[in-house]
């Protein structure tokens, strides 16, 4: 379905819901198309192709609430199923707080060009693909004695969707998104330690293709024999490549669903500190070919740009136009676009060369966060830092804490943003964090 | 069981049937008589018998081993209570056929969501480019295998009317705030799903499944001071409406409210290495991410398991038999058929502390040249099938429960989990708890929350040096994620003791 036979339907829709008693209605139509390519060993292990399309639809029926989804595309089904649907709502209890957003928020048409579509993306033939894949492999492959196994994975995907709002919304987006991943797995006395290097884009012509397995190969071989040290309180650098997994018990925290359902640390923390002054972040919805780019969100409402922590105070929540009723707050959008880390001066290479002993955290295991209280604790695994030096990796340890107090704990941001990512955030340098050992 | 001719549309809500919107099921070349199940499940899904073949056919024919057919259709409703009322609900429908081309190990996979004869076939050219020179198939004779069933349905919940869901629900809600004044918020989800499977390969295999799902959860929310605590409650099992019973109803906000309350007097454990005693039931997690995992055989045919070169090997003490049983009935673990279309069963994985079994689906099954065992599994239609665990636990031990606790001088009592995750290379893993206590001089003292215990699989699965006799399941709702794939599981063990765990 091309876009406009998707706003056809999704107009048709619309008007037969009304017709059938829905106050307001939202419907979304949507449809992906991806490829997956996984070699193992210098053969194709798997060839994925996937074409999904569907509609949901959300009803406002009587100040009653009900949301559905199909896959099942034919127009006279639609019908049936959005009968159906408004028929099921009729049961519920009323909820006044629900209603589709206030128009004035919507997004009005005339924003930027984002360049988050790829339009030759869909033109790649598969052996390009698959030589792409081929090649990221052989840069581990049988490159060292002690390898078991290498896979490299190439991945796309082009996604386009259209919404229409009764009370006038109307907005089409489109994104595509290629990679390649590299995995690496050895052969050791104590384990087979593995870890993987992924390079990501917008579009295919701007993929890094190379030093995927190189670097895979370089992260699993440092690996090798890990050690598990003492409990104590540790200076810890997180490695920007997942330094986001710490931000996410700050992100749920923020929504409107959790402050409204008292599972959040921060309700009422607006205009407080909540981090230590090196903390600055901004919701960026705007930044050409960058993954969470958008014009409107999920519900229609107009992007807009914002601060949401500004050293180490927290500026602004997540609020959708359901829960901002209920708390009497604003809406501001109930999800991030992309998040902007304000960057320090100093490289991961700098950070660990500068601490005198501590850990560097690469990677997390499980683990979770009780959003009522903050307390938190994860897995974790890395490497010992002595005198500006990595000695040896460490693994089988927890990082634990209290998330209204750990980001107090922030000394620096480093200089070294990922900007294949939605969330921009360097490495990070605390003081004083508990880790379990032995 | 046979099928009554289903609407493909249906939403939990109303339960007149409307007029039917597919055209019906119109002829197939008989050669030979299908059952009337097998033909109530083609006409589900609108295909033929020559349909199959010609979509087979054509995923062979660039010279093939082997290709299947799974044909799902899934219907699901999400009702939700928020402040003290059932103002919300969701519903889902998805249906498609996956189509897989199989060449020595190779996998070409592609699905199609349209039923149509030329969509299906499209989507099967596409997925016999895994293969690359000319092939002859010749279509076989169909062969039919009737599943057991592990899962009884008395009302199903396409019959069921949301009103009829609804004052359960409001139940669990009033319960818990007359139970307790510090209670400040309750929601409660009822989550229901009815999958209809078909299958068929290029072996003339043709199956079939009806898999209900149902999934109850209430968390309780509580103020006292200014602090605030919450608990989940949950249970899981494929049956049918007859599942909600006020008892039931009842059991669960009582559990949810004394939970909850615990919590206020719980404090953290200390942070380090110590005895870890997992109480029977729920701590099955262990099972699950310690060893389960890395048991799956697609890790081990690859390499990257830690357990890949221990089959026939000691690994656990002596009393330690651990099974991946797909056939306990209702469980949300259970099924029929997996989805390659071989029959469920109990798989014996650790035989009084030998390794016995890998978890395999066909691909691995071959590589081992082992008789598949059931566990190819995939989270629906768009997906392919990999070795996954179904409900995973351990036999009973030699040891009392209390003997178990009162053997610990200093250690820690894990009770309530929310996730856990593993490592499968290094053999690392985690699960987080929720809930449990101190032991302290072989008695339970000050209550615990909210931390990570991790270890490493195989040293764990060795430092299992007590088990109890109280082996127990947990009807928790546990999904497990793999590659990307959700899939439901159950876990359960009894009382054990680990030497060593880091705890924090």
């Amino acid at each position: 379905m091309n876009t406009n036979e998707k706003y056809k339907l999704a107009d048709l829709v619309v008007a037969h819901a009304l017709k059938n008693g829905a106050k307001e209605v939202f419907v979304e139509i949507y449809d992906n198309r991806s490829n997956n390519i996984e070699i193992r060993d210098q053969k194709i292990d798997s060839l994925k192709e996937s074409n999904r399309s569907g509609l949901s639809i959300s009803l406002y029926v009587d100040n009653r609430y009900s949301s559905h989804s199909t896959n099942r595309m034919k127009e006279a089904e639609l019908y049936k199923f959005v009968e159906e649907a408004i028929n099921a709502t009729r049961y519920l209890a009323e909820d006044e707080f629900r209603s589709l957003p206030d128009p004035e928020l919507y997004y009005q048409g005339g924003g930027q060009d984002l360049k988050i579509f790829d339009s030759g993306m869909d033109s790649v033939d598969a052996k390009t693909k698959i030589d792409l894949a081929t090649n990221a492999l052989n840069e581990a492959y049988q490159k060292d004695d002690r390898i078991l196994s290498v896979s490299s994975y190439y991945f796309d995907s082009i996604s386009n969707s259209v919404m229409v709002a009764s009370n006038g919304f109307k907005g089409e987006s489109g994104n595509t998104n290629t990679g390649i991943y590299v995995t690496v797995s050895m052969k050791t006395e104590t384990g087979r330690p593995n870890d993987y290097w992924v390079e990501s884009s917008l579009f295919f012509d701007k993929l890094k293709t190379s030093g995927i397995g190189t670097k895979a190969l370089e992260r699993t071989s440092r690996k090798i024999n890990p050690k598990k040290i003492a409990s104590g309180k540790y200076s810890v650098i997180v490695e920007n490549r997942v330094a986001a997994n710490l931000l996410s018990p700050l992100y749920d925290s923020m929504t409107g669903s959790s402050i409204y359902q008292k599972q959040s640390f921060l309700i009422g923390k607006q205009g407080l500190p909540v981090a230590s002054e090196v903390f600055t972040a901004i919701d960026d919805p705007h930044i050409p070919s960058a993954p969470g780019s958008r014009l409107f969100d999920n519900e229609g409402l107009k992007a807009v740009k914002r601060p949401i922590i500004e050293k180490g105070v927290l500026k602004d929540y997540y609020i959708d136009t359901y829960y901002g009723k209920k708390l009497g707050m604003k809406p501001t959008s109930g999800s991030s676009s992309n998040v902007v880390f304000e960057t320090g001066t100093r490289n991961l290479d700098e950070l660990i060369a500068f601490m005198k002993n501590g850990v560097l955290i690469t990677g997390f295991i499980g683990g979770n966060c009780n959003g009522s209280t903050g307390d938190f604790s994860y897995g974790i695994e890395g490497f010992y830092i002595e005198n500006g030096q990595i000695v040896y990796p460490v693994n089988e340890m927890n990082i634990t804490g209290n998330m209204t107090q750990f980001w107090f704990n922030l000394k620096e941001m480093g200089s070294d943003i990922r900007e294949d990512d939605s969330i921009r955030i360097p490495s990070l340098r605390f003081e004083g964090v508990q880790l379990s050992g032995i | 069981m046979q099928l009554k001719r289903r609407d493909f549309i249906r939403i939990s809500g109303i339960t007149a049937a409307g007029s039917l919107i597919i055209p019906p099921f119109l002829n197939s070349c008989k050669t030979v008589r299908l059952s009337a199940d097998a033909e109530s499940y083609l006409n589900h899904f609108e295909v033929t018998r020559g349909t199959l073949q010609k979509v087979i056919s054509a995923a062979m024919e660039k010279g093939a081993d082997y290709a299947d057919l799974f044909f799902e259709h899934t219907l699901s409703n999400t009702s939700a209570l928020e402040d003290r009322k059932v103002n919300s609900a969701y519903s889902n429908i998805i249906s498609g056929v996956g189509i897989r081309v199989l060449k020595g190990d190779q996998t070409g996979y592609a699905y199609s969501e349209d039923l149509s004869l030329e969509a299906m076939l499209k989507a099967a050219k596409t997925a016999a480019n895994i293969a690359d020179s000319p092939g002859k198939y010749s279509p076989v004779n169909i062969s039919e295998y009737q599943p057991p069933s592990y899962y009884s349905v008395k009302t199903s919940w396409e019959d069921t009317s949301i009103k009829d869901k609804i004052p359960f629900m409001q139940r669990m809600n009033d319960n818990m705030f007359d139970a307790d004044k510090r209670v400040s918020k309750v929601n409660v989800y009822l989550m229901d799903s009815t999958s209809y499977i078909l299958f068929y390969n290029s072996e003339g295999l043709l199956s079939w499944d009806y898999r209900p799902m149902i999934t109850l959860a209430g968390i309780c929310i509580m103020e006292e001071n200014g602090r605030i605590e919450n608990f989940m409650v949950n249970r899981s099992y494929r049956t049918g409406f007859e599942f909600l019973t006020n008892e039931l109803i009842d059991e669960l906000s009582k559990e949810a409210v004394a939970k909850t309350s615990i919590l206020f007097t719980a404090g953290k454990p200390e942070s380090g290495e110590m005895e870890v005693v997992m109480s029977a039931g729920e701590s099955g997690i262990l099972l699950h991410e310690a060893i389960g995992h890395a048991f799956e055989a697609d890790f081990n045919r690859k390499n990257t398991s830690i357990f890949a070169d221990r089959m026939g090997k000691k690994i656990a003490e002596d009393f330690v038999t651990i099974v991946d049983d797909g056939t306990l009935p209702g469980k949300r673990g259970a099924i029929n058929i997996d989805d390659e279309g071989n029959p469920s069963e109990r798989t014996v994985i650790v035989n009084n502390g030998v390794l016995s079994s890998y978890l395999h689906d066909r691909i691995s099954a071959k590589y081992y040249k082992v008789n598949p065992t059931g566990n190819g599994r995939r989270q629906d239609f768009r997906n392919i099938p990999i070795p996954r665990m179904r409900c995973t636990y351990m036999e009973n031990g030699p040891h009392k429960r209390d003997e178990i606790i009162s053997s610990v001088k200093n250690g820690v009592y894990v009770d309530s989990f929310s996730n856990g995750e593993v490592n499968i290379g290094q053999g690392d893993f985690t699960f987080f708890v929720k809930f449990g206590y101190i032991i302290e001089n072989g008695r339970l003292t000050k209550p615990i929350k909210d931390f990570n215990i991790i270890g490493n699989g195989p040293q764990a699965l060795a430092d299992i040096v007590m088990a109890g006799d109280d082996k127990t399941i947990s009807d928790g709702s546990w999904t497990c994620g793999k590659d990307g794939q959700g899939a439901p599981n159950s876990m359960g063990l009894p009382t054990v003791k680990i030497r060593k765990l880091t705890v924090g």
